[in-house]
């Protein structure tokens, strides 16, 4: 699941004061289950932007990272009306494929965090960098590209007491120490052991692109 | 190739001694070449920190080679996998090697949250590990990490550091293995103040048979002994301190 959380409301009304009329925009998807883009947010939103602006409309979209979701439902929900700008609830990249849709501006209400789990409603933690190059079997389940502050390849670093992590204060647990329990109690410590080469940031540099391959499209046959 | 001193001190097992000079916000070197000059016949080689702690000071390039060069005492480049990535940490390794520095350590380096810049990007393109490896390819292979070749490759020795204060210790000791197999060929570890910590390292590492100097680093006062039993993770100092 993507993690997003709530900008600062001030930074949102510095952003949408030079505007009149304001469309909010939530999710569905993610957004939702994170309570920062769902309906009540959405709502809730509307409700403090109208104090200061005009709020011309709002809708929750199934998905507003999905063109085709925006081309219909968010096409057919403002229509012709004049909007000067819309404030989109929604990841980084919910927000850039509305902003790629309409000539209007597109004001984030929320901060990315990245790819993560939730824990409980309220509790999200990231879990994944997308770094393309996944060594989680290596790693007994653990990724240390996004767990190790310095997403380290081969061990612990000094920066580590009782499994704690220095970075943040120590209440994070060292991703190493981790992946050294989690190896030991499978029996697989001599993974542990094994050199991992140089990560190879060629494969996430972006803009990143998924074509399918031909082995996709014979499943649809 | 010549083994440096340090090196050549090690090989024949000679009990050896290193200092540490740390370059400061400054741009004068008066202050280092000072230092040095009170460590000089003391130390068989002296360190140059790579911005430790991740505070932005002087590279260590330029006062490793001035110290060299005016003193002629030997000194550890030390590299840090925080600033640089490995096209950075490669041309200075040349650089140093062209400057006649022999010896470097191979660190993975404090956090840049942890620092005086706390919002710089941190780059860890390389660890500790992987350097390590990267500089014996150089010297030895006389390639860079993606096989193209040197024209005249570095003479350089890698050393890397290890701490004896880890807990657990185990994930550490396994990771120094990895450093050694890479081609580590001399240790520096982290200050120890308990002199049974530091034996109990040396024996749980001997079978990984490399040169290993312990870290020293003399109390200055009851608020630096503090400083360290609270802020540097893992080193407790004991009471009789």
């Amino acid at each position: 699941m993507i993690i997003t959380e709530l900008k600062p409301l001030d930074q949102i009304i510095n952003m949408v004061q030079p505007y009149k009329k304001i469309f909010v925009v939530g999710c569905t998807g993610c957004g939702t289950i994170c309570h920062t883009c769902g309906d009540a947010q959405v709502k809730n939103m509307a409700g403090m932007i109208g104090g200061i602006r005009n709020v011309v409309g709002t809708i929750v979209l199934e998905y507003p990272c999905d063109a085709r979701v925006v081309n219909t439902a968010l096409y057919e929900e403002v229509g012709d009306d004049h909007v000067d700008a819309f404030l989109v609830m929604a990841c980084g990249a919910g927000i850039q494929t509305i902003s790629e849709t309409f000539d209007t501006v597109c004001i984030p209400a929320v901060e990315t965090i990245g790819l993560g789990k939730t824990e409980v409603v309220g509790r999200y933690i990231e879990r994944c960098r997308a770094c393309g190059d996944c060594i989680l079997y290596d790693t007994a389940g653990i990724c240390p590209m996004t767990r190790c502050a310095k997403g380290l390849m081969n061990g612990p670093c000094g920066g580590q007491a009782d499994g704690k992590c220095e970075v943040g204060g120590w209440k994070n647990d060292c991703a190493w120490v981790l992946i050294y329990e989690r190896l030991k109690k499978l029996g697989r410590l001599g993974q542990f052991k094994e050199f991992r080469d140089a990560k190879k940031h060629k494969l996430s540099v972006g803009p990143r692109e998924l074509v399918w391959r031909r082995e996709y499209e014979d499943d649809f046959k | 190739m010549i083994l440096s001193n340090l090196l050549l001190n090690l090989s024949k097992k000679i009990f050896t001694i290193t200092g540490e000079i740390e370059p400061l916000k400054t741009t004068s070197v008066n202050e280092i070449i000072k230092t040095a000059l009170t460590l000089n016949g003391y130390v068989t080689a002296v360190n140059i920190t790579d911005n430790p702690q991740a505070f932005a000071y002087m590279g260590g390039l330029y006062p490793a080679h001035l110290i060299q060069r005016e003193i002629g005492m030997e000194t550890i480049y030390q590299l840090t996998c925080r600033d640089k990535n490995r096209l950075g940490l490669f041309s200075d390794l040349l650089a140093a090697s062209a400057a006649g520095i022999r010896n470097t350590l191979a660190l993975t380096g404090d956090h840049t949250t942890l620092g005086d810049n706390p919002n710089a990007k941190p780059v860890f393109d390389l660890d500790s590990v992987q350097l390590t490896q990267m500089v014996r390819r150089m010297v030895d292979q006389g390639v860079d990490l993606n096989g193209n070749e040197i024209e005249k490759p570095p003479m350089l020795h890698v050393g890397v550091a290890a701490n004896p204060n880890a807990k657990p210790l185990e994930p550490e000791i396994l990771k120094l293995e990895k450093k050694v197999r890479v081609g580590a060929e001399f240790v520096q570890t982290q200050v120890v103040y308990e002199i049974d910590q530091a034996k109990e390292f040396l024996k749980d590492t001997t079978y990984l048979n490399t040169p290993t100097l312990i870290g020293i680093c003399p109390l200055k006062s009851v608020k630096m002994a503090k400083w360290f039993d609270k802020e540097c993770p893992g080193i407790s100092i004991p009471e009789e301190y």
